[in-house]
């Protein structure tokens, strides 16, 4: 369904701030589990909320232009579909200094590239985060363009948001779940983006 | 082969050694360049090939119209506002939806916001490295970078001591071992000319344009509600406006527009005290390097941007004019009709797809069709997974061939500049005689390599100065009481043509964009996108045209062939984006091969 969010746009995050966490979902909805970043961070916004220092963002696969975000926070979760090697749906907890070297080591996409640049320029800049920590998934299938996560990849996010939430505990961010599902104004993208909308107007394959 | 000759009149010899460079962007996507040499390590042969381009109806066939900006906007990293824009102007177009003049200012501003920060981000951040070498940096004198900097522009950022710190800064960070953003660069090549106090004060720069970024995008933020992708809405835009401080909660107010005033006065001084200068001072050591013209100057094509009145795209009301220009005749620009099938078309003779019939013609986006067919041509080696060279005899690239009446043209800032000029537009022409008078050049050096990067830096002013035009004359529209941002009247599908066609026509901050569309039962039921990277990196033709990427690397010299850091500057002074296909798989899902010859 499309929506207009016509008179209900939220106050926005255009102020000066420093961010105390900034949850970053990356990676390309379009390309079946290479949206895992995306929809995780979708699904983790539905489902709690959390102080006003805390950031809850779909990156998309803007690479430098994450940048601005990236150097005003003191801790960054990054959500990411990456290549481990390991059985599809996999997920791993990295932390700190390995964390640019993952991102680079076996690339899934090229948005990796760009991002491992976005760390290096806000180590340049001295604006680096104090704290990082990637959850990442072992991707089932990439080349299905419109298509979207696959049912082992879908399946662990729940065990995602887990293990987010551990670390986010740790860096002393306090959750609280959410009684009502978030309004479209205040979703972390377009209504017409959301999983559920997504996967039920695919256009037939073959067309 | 051997020697021959383009149809678009350029001269090709493939026999010498073969160079291959791949990857060659250093942002989102994927882009392969191979030359061919002489024994001088000149440029004899350019074969420029992309990625996979999936079409878009495989993933819009039978969604809303309405809907279709959010998924546009992610089939790129780089380009996400402006195709949320063009796919709006195409569903409003295929509806007649009128937006309000509210709405069109807002679409300028969030525009050239984004060709202000695009076209610094690019300078500083993806292209100055080809010109500006960082390790020399290192053995800069800060008190006489500080006098060169000071002799160019009134930036307050310009002591010793600033330049010094920066120095520091750049050797704690090169000695830590993780060079980053400057890795895989040629540094050290004779290519560099600049001497070390000129680099050091466009690393200080590249620094500057770091924290710049930060500002610019709350424009985006503003407008857009959301960050790092805008809300966009067919028929206008949704925001909505109240400098009253009543009504509606989350309205843009006075607080947020003056913030919006601060920043177009922030883009103006840094584009000017900054950009500007550090153009013109690198622009006269390489002026001597006059390479890269290709297409530029010969075919050049613009849709024109910036409506000064809303829903008019005529070139009475377009800010930057459209038009094309053929065989170099500037005395002559032609109306281009986007609608008319004789005249944009796409062939895929050199492409990996098939059209209906194994046909040599082309199509017009509204009737395209996206059916791959990957195969290597005879004179190819290496593997379908492995390739070392490609055979542009044969099917080379998986970008099709877009064309102008069967013309090969380049799209991009030179070309809208290029074109508002011979169309005498005078804040044009007023920018680039000024520059060319002060680097003592005839307009004819635009046409190159050079002339690409300084057309992109006058964009940019240009763009910050009319920010605050439009900026202006929306508040002075919205203090008469307009506050309307948005026309609902046919939002409702039961309003709409059972089936209708559209066209939304733009210019990406890289060139010439285009979205087609059909819409069927309040359906989409086709979906075509010609990007400006697919003119710019196109294929050859049937006709054997070849296309801007590769005219314009013919000629150019090479002081290493083991470095070719001359390529890059050719390519990258396009800016291309290949990203609107992100991942690089061959049809049965291996990843290409990767060649580098670095």
């Amino acid at each position: 369904m499309a929506d207009t969010n016509l008179s209900s746009i939220p106050p926005g995050h255009f102020e000066d701030r420093q961010w105390h966490t900034l949850v970053l979902g990356i990676g390309n909805v379009l390309w079946a589990d290479e949206g895992f970043g995306v929809r995780t961070v979708e699904t983790l916004h539905e489902r709690y909320c959390f102080p006003e220092d805390v950031c809850v963002m779909d990156g998309g696969t803007q690479g430098i232009f994450l940048l601005p975000w990236v150097r005003s926070t003191q801790s960054l979760l990054i959500f990411d579909a990456i290549d481990f090697g390991l059985a599809p749906g996999e997920l791993r907890l990295i932390r700190d200094d390995a964390v640019p070297r993952f991102m680079g080591a076996k690339k899934v996409s090229m948005h990796q590239a760009g991002f491992q640049e976005v760390l290096a320029s806000a180590a340049l800049s001295g604006d680096y985060p104090e704290r990082l920590a990637l959850i990442g998934v072992q991707p089932d299938t990439l080349n299905d363009y419109g298509g979207s996560l696959r049912p082992a990849v879908k399946a662990r996010i729940p065990e995602a948001l887990a293990l987010a939430l551990d670390v986010l505990r740790e860096w002393g961010v306090e959750i609280r779940e959410r009684e009502s599902s978030p309004g479209a104004a205040d979703a972390t993208g377009p209504v017409a983006m959301n999983i559920h909308d997504y996967e039920a107007g695919r256009p037939e394959h073959g067309h | 082969m051997a020697k021959t000759v383009s149809a678009n009149g350029f001269d090709l010899d493939d026999s010498g050694q073969r160079v291959v460079v791949d990857p060659i962007c250093r942002i989102e996507g994927h882009l392969r360049i191979e030359v061919n040499l002489d024994e001088a390590n000149t440029i004899r042969n350019a074969v420029s090939t992309g990625n996979m381009w999936r079409g878009l109806e495989v993933i819009l066939k039978g969604r809303d119209p309405r809907d279709a900006w959010a998924f546009t906007e992610r089939i790129c990293g780089v380009c996400t506002g402006v195709h949320a824009l063009v796919s709006c102007r195409a569903v409003e177009d295929a509806l007649g939806i009128p937006i309000p003049a509210n709405a069109n200012s807002i679409r300028n501003l969030m525009m050239l916001a984004q060709y202000t920060q695009d076209h610094l981000v690019h300078f500083y951040h993806l292209h100055a490295l080809d010109w500006v070498d960082v390790t020399s940096a290192l053995q800069a004198n800060p008190r006489q970078t500080s006098a060169l900097m000071q002799s160019i522009s009134n930036w307050p950022k310009s002591s010793p001591g600033y330049f010094s710190d920066v120095q520091n800064k750049l050797k704690r960070f090169v000695e830590s071992g993780q060079l980053g953003p400057f890795a895989n660069a040629y540094w050290g090549s004779p290519a560099y000319k600049l001497p070390p106090e000129a680099n050091l004060m466009a690393v200080a720069h590249y620094l500057e344009a770091l924290d710049f970024q930060k500002e610019i995008v709350k424009i985006h933020t503003i407008f857009g509600g959301r960050n790092p992708h805008p809300n966009w809405l067919v028929g206008g835009m949704p925001c909505s406006i109240n400098v009253n401080d009543t009504g509606a909660v989350g309205a843009v107010n006075m607080v947020w527009l003056n913030q919006v005033s601060d920043i177009i006065n922030q883009a103006i001084a840094f584009v000017d005290q900054v950009y500007i200068p550090d153009l013109k001072a690198i622009a006269a050591i390489y002026k001597g390097w006059g390479y890269g013209a290709g297409l530029a100057g010969k075919n050049m094509l613009a849709y024109g941007e910036f409506p000064a009145y809303a829903n008019d795209f005529s070139n009475d009301s377009l800010m930057l004019p459209g038009g094309a220009i053929i065989n170099g005749d500037l005395s002559t620009v032609y109306d281009v009709d986007v609608r008319n099938p004789e005249e944009i078309q796409e062939f895929v003779t050199h492409s990996w797809y098939d059209y209906p019939g194994n046909s040599d013609g082309g199509l017009h986006p509204w009737d395209g069709v996206t059916e791959p067919r990957f195969e290597l041509g005879p004179n190819a080696k290496g593997t379908r997974t492995n390739i070392e060279a490609l055979d542009e005899g044969a099917k080379y690239s998986w970008l099709k061939a877009p064309r102008w009446r069967g013309n090969a043209m380049e799209v991009g800032p030179l070309s809208r500049f290029v074109i508002a000029y011979a169309r005498g537009r005078e804040d044009v022409k007023e920018l680039v005689d000024s520059t060319l008078r002060d680097l003592d050049l005839p307009l004819t050096a635009l046409f190159s390599t050079l002339g690409r990067t300084a057309a992109r830096g006058l964009e940019c002013t240009w763009s910050a100065h009319k920010m605050r035009e439009v900026f202006d004359s929306m508040m002075a529209n919205i203090k008469a009481g307009d506050t309307a941002t948005a026309n609902m009247e046919k939002w409702e599908p039961e309003t709409w043509s059972v089936d209708t066609k559209g066209v939304g026509i733009g210019e990406a901050p890289r060139g010439a964009l285009g979205h087609w569309i059909h819409i069927k039962d309040t359906k989409l039921e086709n979906y075509q996108a010609i990007v400006p990277t697919t003119w710019n990196a196109s294929p050859r033709d049937p006709a054997g045209n070849i296309g801007a990427y590769e005219a314009a690397l013919l000629g150019t010299p090479l002081a290493n062939a083991e470095q070719p850091l001359e390529i890059l500057r050719t390519i990258h002074s396009f800016d291309p984006c290949l990203a609107c296909a992100s991942h690089v798989m061959s049809p049965d899902g291996q990843e290409l091969a990767v060649v580098k010859l670095r």
